[in-house]
């Protein structure tokens, strides 16, 4: 078997911009000093012009990037999703959403894939934290091709953007040609008996999920849910028309996440069971990341075991 | 400036007070003691200083103005109104539903408000950003900001304070409306952020100091702070309440709405001021 290729979705996000910044000198780029961390590191050497570095003070990042947007021009600001959406709340809902700017917000070392640094850099939060904004666009790419996809149709959206990023390598799944649209999810594979909807790095195990199913007679629609805000809530309810029971898989706390979104959307249309796979309301700890995704169970055997669940609870 | 410039602009500062007792008196309730301290400034920079056309409201190369202090809300409004961005009869609508007169300033929605603020620290950090945008795209308009004296209490302040002075952002002047006074008692009592001009001095800014609700010291400060090649903090001793004999320097008219009874002898007193300069 061919060696799969691993790449951060940071990695994406980084090169995404490197690319932007060739084709255009319209956007600025800020960071909170973590650009080697972030990767707007790659940008702010290639432009180090169109580059500023705010520094340790996430709020006043934030505020700044709001004031660029309001004079009309664009402007791109990353941080850890710890400190971005989790210090910096209440600057990106009064600075940033109130106003409805066109701030792109590029969060990565997302969830506990953070791995050593531990409970208080692994942020489970952040989207349940930006879904309660009213007008805020969330993406959480699944690889480093949908990353770079993402960050340029970020640039061009109305309003802020909210990107999630992660730190550790994940297998890339898509190639070049992959068609990316904001709001639309992408069904990666198609199946009756149960749905699998996933996000960031959990698409990449809804897939091998979906293979752990079939070797069982199961067949699984797996979704690629990148969009988390606008959902799209056809694909859903589609999903749960046609299949009759949805696995969600994130790597998030369960509360306020994708699952919760997912959820909401069923039970007011289509009520089926709906079970939610990501981190049970708990704070992670320090640690390899493979080994944590194991430990909490965010797996393609957890997805599996979820969805046989899920289509035991049809009715 | 000669005397007659001087009578116009407190004559327009009047009418701008009389505003701001109309706005909280219809919506009973808003913030009219750090309103009336800052009625000079606002009407010096929206009357004298700053390049805007009210027609025109989002041309983008106009001078920007952030109320980081949003609950001062009601004196922007009347100066806005007075400058021609919307109707006057507005302002009995402050707070009201429907009404694009937020309790708190919405740029959205309202012609001549350049940013949304209200919880504070916030304003500073968008002025801050939005002179770095007119310095990397070559832009000459100016940013100006007004903080409360309260508000620097917000470590989001000295963020944003630290930022424009490493980057030697000459382009932006923030004003400290400094009338001591914040919801729990004076500035001292409660967390004084006393000495002002140290701190700004100490991050990197120009400061100068001032009777905030004297225009001949306003224009003198503004004049300064275009020849230096820093951030400018003017600190502006004023009066929280200033104009209405009830409200200075008394802390409860942080955040309350005069009654009938005194909103009548509020802007009797007002009217009889405007009557002397005519």
């Amino acid at each position: 078997m061919a060696e799969i290729k691993k790449v951060a979705t940071r990695v994406g996000f980084g090169n995404a911009l490197v690319e932007l910044g060739a084709k255009r000198d319209d956007f600025i780029v800020l960071d909170a000093d973590l650009a080697a961390a972030t990767q707007t590191g790659m940008f702010k050497k290639a432009y180090p012009d169109r580059f500023y570095d705010c520094g340790i003070a996430e709020q006043n990042m934030i505020g700044i990037a709001a004031g660029i947007a309001a004079t009309g021009k664009k402007v791109v600001c990353s941080s850890f999703a710890m400190f971005a959406a989790g210090r910096a709340f209440e600057q990106v809902r009064n600075s940033v959403g109130y106003p409805h700017l066109n701030v792109v917000i590029g969060a990565t070392h997302a969830g506990i894939s953070v791995g050593e640094d531990g409970a208080t850099h692994q942020c489970c939060e952040d989207i349940a934290l930006m879904r309660t904004i009213p007008g805020m666009t969330i993406i959480n790419p699944a690889d480093e091709v949908e990353a770079r996809k993402a960050v340029e149709a970020a640039l061009e959206l109305d309003g802020p953007v909210y990107m999630r990023f992660g730190r550790l390598a994940v297998p890339v799944i898509f190639d070049d040609d992959y068609h990316f649209e904001v709001g639309k999810a992408v069904t990666l594979r198609e199946g009756g008996d149960v749905t699998v909807i996933a996000t960031g790095l959990m698409v990449n195990e809804a897939l091998e999920a979906c293979e752990l199913l079939k070797a069982e007679g199961i067949s699984a629609r797996i979704i690629n849910m990148h969009t988390i805000k606008p959902l799209d809530r056809e694909a859903v309810l589609k999903a749960a028309k046609e299949t009759g029971a949805i696995v969600t898989a994130e790597e998030h706390s369960v509360i306020g996440g994708l699952g919760a979104a997912v959820s909401e959307c069923v039970c007011e249309e289509v009520p089926v069971p709906v079970l939610k796979l990501g981190v049970y309301d708990v704070f992670g700890h320090s640690g390899p990341a493979p080994k944590l995704l194991d430990e909490f169970g965010l797996r393609a055997a957890n997805i599996a075991e979820k969805a046989k669940k899920a289509i035991a609870l049809k009715k | 400036m000669d005397a007659a410039t001087k009578k116009e602009l407190e004559k327009i500062a009047c009418k701008v007070r009389i505003g701001i007792i109309e706005g909280v008196h219809s919506a009973k309730s808003g913030h009219p003691g750090g309103s009336l301290s800052a009625a000079e400034i606002l009407t010096y920079l929206y009357f004298r200083k700053m390049r805007i056309d009210p027609a025109n409201p989002s041309d983008e190369n106009r001078d920007r103005f952030v109320l980081s202090k949003g609950h001062a809300a009601p004196a922007l409004y009347a100066v806005l109104a007075e400058r021609g961005y919307f109707d006057p009869a507005l302002l009995n609508t402050l707070r009201q539903p429907g009404s694009i007169l937020q309790g708190h300033p919405d740029k959205k929605h309202i012609p001549g408000v350049d940013m949304s603020t209200g919880s504070l620290g916030q304003g500073i950090s968008a002025a801050v950003g939005m002179a770095l945008s007119a310095k990397h795209f070559g832009n000459d308009f100016k940013v100006y900001a007004l903080l409360g004296d309260g508000e620097i209490e917000e470590g989001q302040v000295w963020e944003a304070a630290m930022f424009a002075g490493n980057k030697g952002l000459s382009n932006l002047t923030a004003f400290v409306d400094n009338n001591n006074l914040q919801i729990d008692g004076t500035i001292e009592e409660v967390n004084s952020a006393h000495p002002i001009d140290k701190k700004f001095e100490a991050f990197n800014w120009h400061t100068i100091t001032i009777d905030g609700n004297d225009f001949d010291a306003i224009e003198a400060a503004l004049q300064e702070a275009e020849t230096v090649d820093k951030p400018v903090a003017i600190i502006a001793k004023t009066v929280k309440g200033k104009g209405v004999s009830y409200m200075e320097n008394a802390v409860n008219w942080h955040g309350a709405a005069p009654n009938d009874e005194l909103y009548e002898q509020a802007i009797q007193e007002l009217n009889a001021a405007l009557a002397a300069l005519q």
